[in-house]
């Protein structure tokens, strides 16, 4: 699957806050404080639909937080936003994903007394004998049973869990529960799909495959909206960068060019500037993590400057 | 030797009272043991089907059958009266607001003001004999030995066992079915199950009423032998509920029935061993510390068993989601 260009993403120069041609999610002054703090402070923001946009930004940024305000989660103190042109502000976190927008956790939530395969089916929609009336009556439920059955091997197998089908989730590894987490959310078949760091703790090899089943989904059709922190995937899957800091968005761009814009190496220096950053050395330590070549060039600068 | 005790204690096994225990030990398991929900009320509902089932029958004169139906409907109502404040909230609100609710309901039927209605302190008594007139078997005696039961007294087995049974059946089917497999996953982490598209809170009502009947019903069925007492609805009996849950399995279908059986066998056997050492000399105890005695040997049994068996005597331990 080839990266959309970013020409065909947005509609006007590039700039946090960007209209976008085709936006599936529109922001609109959205704001959660939590006491003193304010962890959202966002004005405006669109996600192109049918792309793969990554949401990044140093630790506590608010990137999580804004995730559970758009799926209904948490409630903002001000603010509206819409998902496919309609108003979803304080819809209830079930209805919006009911409507195609389903969302996983970065501390993640795999069921570990249930099956893999029955967290699975849990995952489907439309299934009648979820009402309590139905349940009682196999055969009103049986047929949409098989039908979901067999989406879900088929998910199972292409993330590798298909072995592991009958056995209780509790005993998957860390990374097995992040890949469950993510084929469970792929049954509804959903428009959106809103994934909260899903590399964190799989290994590299599956990272790969992992990258695969991602551009996968955009090739069905699918938009997805990811939070990373390894800046590797994000230049390989995505075809837009939106960046976070202290609640807000302070740049966007294509993946590529994203890291260079001075708001995001202010927002990755000012984060690290309190804590491990005492010296030259963690800077440009900072520097190489965001593989921002500006960055580095005026640290090096400064470094022979100072004649170190 | 009398060994009538013997006889006696095994007759507890299918007693009305131990169908009552285990039909509102599986709505506990509805709520507790597969949806996660914290009843410590369930006394509470047990006496408010008691109530609705004596009221109308004694003083509204009406036939038991829908008798049964204004059981079903109180319970429904108390159901609701404590769910929607609290079934939003976190699971420990629920446990507070349930056990407070129980005790509101004991001790509110015994004022003055209601006592027209409800009896007072004394209670109410003779619903039983509403019942009877629905008893299809001819009179006679039944049975065998210690164990020869009238035609009412057979009826009311009869009818409580197969009530049991039937809630049974219904707790497998729904358990095995996708609204099962939703309700399991709330009793785990409800954030991941609404984020799969599931509205949590109805899910929550309806198994909190669907238990809540159960024990509504169980109350009804609890009276049947002998007469309404407010105070037999207190905490203890809620807790003598969870000891079955725990005993018998506390996610399983059948659990409640294992273990009303034991806890009840268990109770009349130690009752009938005490006396028979104490009337012989042999323990130095006196009667009246007999009755308590019964209770520390199965708070010991119970201690015993969750430390050596947490998924109870039917349970799978893979499924144990709280720790002993
Ligand atoms: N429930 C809460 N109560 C109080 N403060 C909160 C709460 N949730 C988040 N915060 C604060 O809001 C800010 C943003 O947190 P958030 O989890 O959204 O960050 P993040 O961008 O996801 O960070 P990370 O990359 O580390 O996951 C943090 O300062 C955090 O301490
Ligand atoms: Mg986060």
């Amino acid at each position: 699957m080839p990266k959309t260009p970013v020409a065909d993403l947005i509609a006007g120069p590039v700039a946090p806050g960007v209209k976008k041609r085709n936006p599936i999610i529109v922001v609109d002054g959205v704001s959660r404080r939590f006491g003193g703090l304010t962890a959202v402070d966002v004005e405006h923001v669109e996600i192109p639909a049918n792309a793969i946009t990554a949401l990044i930004g140093p630790n506590g940024a608010g990137k999580t937080t804004f995730f559970n305000l758009l799926t209904g989660f948490d409630q903002p103190n001000s603010g509206s936003w819409t998902f496919q042109g309609r108003d979803i502000g304080g819809v209830p976190a079930y209805r919006v994903a009911r409507r195609g927008m389903v969302r996983t956790f970065q501390l993640t939530k795999a069921l570990g007394l249930m099956t893999v395969m029955d967290n699975m089916l849990l995952g489907a929609t439309k299934q009648p004998g979820e009402n309590m009336l139905r349940a009682l009556f196999r055969p009103t439920w049986r047929g949409r049973e098989d039908e979901i059955r067999e989406k879900a091997v088929d998910l199972l197998t292409r993330f590798k869990l298909d072995a592991k089908a009958d056995d209780y989730a509790a005993s998957l590894s860390g990374g097995q529960r992040k890949l469950l987490e993510m084929a469970r959310a792929l049954m509804s078949s959903p428009d959106l799909v809103m994934l909260d760091e899903p590399m964190a703790g799989v290994n590299p090899a599956l990272t790969q495959s992992l990258l695969g089943h991602i551009l996968d989904l955009k090739e069905q059709g699918m938009t997805v909206l990811f939070v990373e922190h390894d800046m590797h995937v994000v230049r390989e899957i995505a075809d837009w960068v939106i960046v976070m800091a202290e609640g807000r968005v302070v740049a966007e761009g294509a993946p590529d060019t994203v890291m260079s814009d001075p708001a995001v190496v202010d927002a990755y220096l000012g984060a690290h500037h309190d804590t491990d950053l005492g010296t030259l050395s963690g800077q440009l330590e900072v520097a190489k993590d965001m593989e921002s070549d500006l960055v580095r060039h005026d640290l090096e600068e400064e470094a022979v400057a100072d004649g170190r | 030797m009398n060994l009538n005790f013997v006889w006696l204690a095994l007759g507890e096994a299918l007693s009305p009272t131990t169908a009552a225990y285990a039909l509102a030990t599986i709505g506990l398991v509805v709520h507790f043991g597969f949806t996660g929900l914290l009843n410590f009320g369930q006394a509470g509902f047990m006496a408010v089907g008691g109530y609705a089932f004596a009221i109308t029958t004694l003083k509204l004169d009406w036939p038991a059958p829908f008798a049964f139906l204004a059981t079903i409907a109180a319970a429904t109502l108390f159901a609701l009266i404590l769910g929607i404040p609290t079934l939003r909230l976190r699971a420990d609100y629920l446990a507070i607001v349930t056990i407070a609710a129980a005790e509101i309901i004991r001790l509110s039927v015994k004022t003055a003001e209601l006592t027209e209605i409800t009896g007072g302190a004394t209670g109410l008594n003779g619903a039983g004999r509403v019942f009877n007139e629905l008893n299809p078997i001819p009179e006679g005696r039944y049975g065998f030995g210690v164990l020869t039961y009238t035609a009412d007294q057979l009826w009311l087995r009869v009818f409580g066992w197969a009530l049991v049974l039937l809630a049974c059946l219904i707790v497998y089917l729904l358990i095995r079915s996708p609204w099962g497999r939703v309700i399991k996953g709330i009793r785990e982490d409800e954030d991941a199950v609404r984020s799969l598209g599931k509205n949590v809170f109805a899910y929550k009502m309806q198994a909190l009423i669907f238990g809540g009947i159960l024990g509504g019903l169980a109350g009804a069925l609890f009276i049947l032998p002998r007469s309404l007492q407010p105070d037999n609805y207190g905490t203890q009996l809620t807790f003598f509920l969870y000891t079955i849950m725990l005993l018998g399995g506390a996610t399983t279908v059948f659990g409640p029935v294992i273990g009303s059986m034991i806890f009840w066998v268990v109770l009349s056997l130690s009752d009938g061993l005490l006396s028979l050492g104490i009337n012989s000399g042999i323990l130095p105890l006196t009667t009246t510390q007999q009755g308590p005695i019964r209770f520390i040997i199965v708070g010991v049994a119970l201690a015993l068993l969750v430390v050596f068996r947490p998924q109870g005597l039917l349970g799978n331990k893979k499924e144990v989601f709280f720790n002993a």
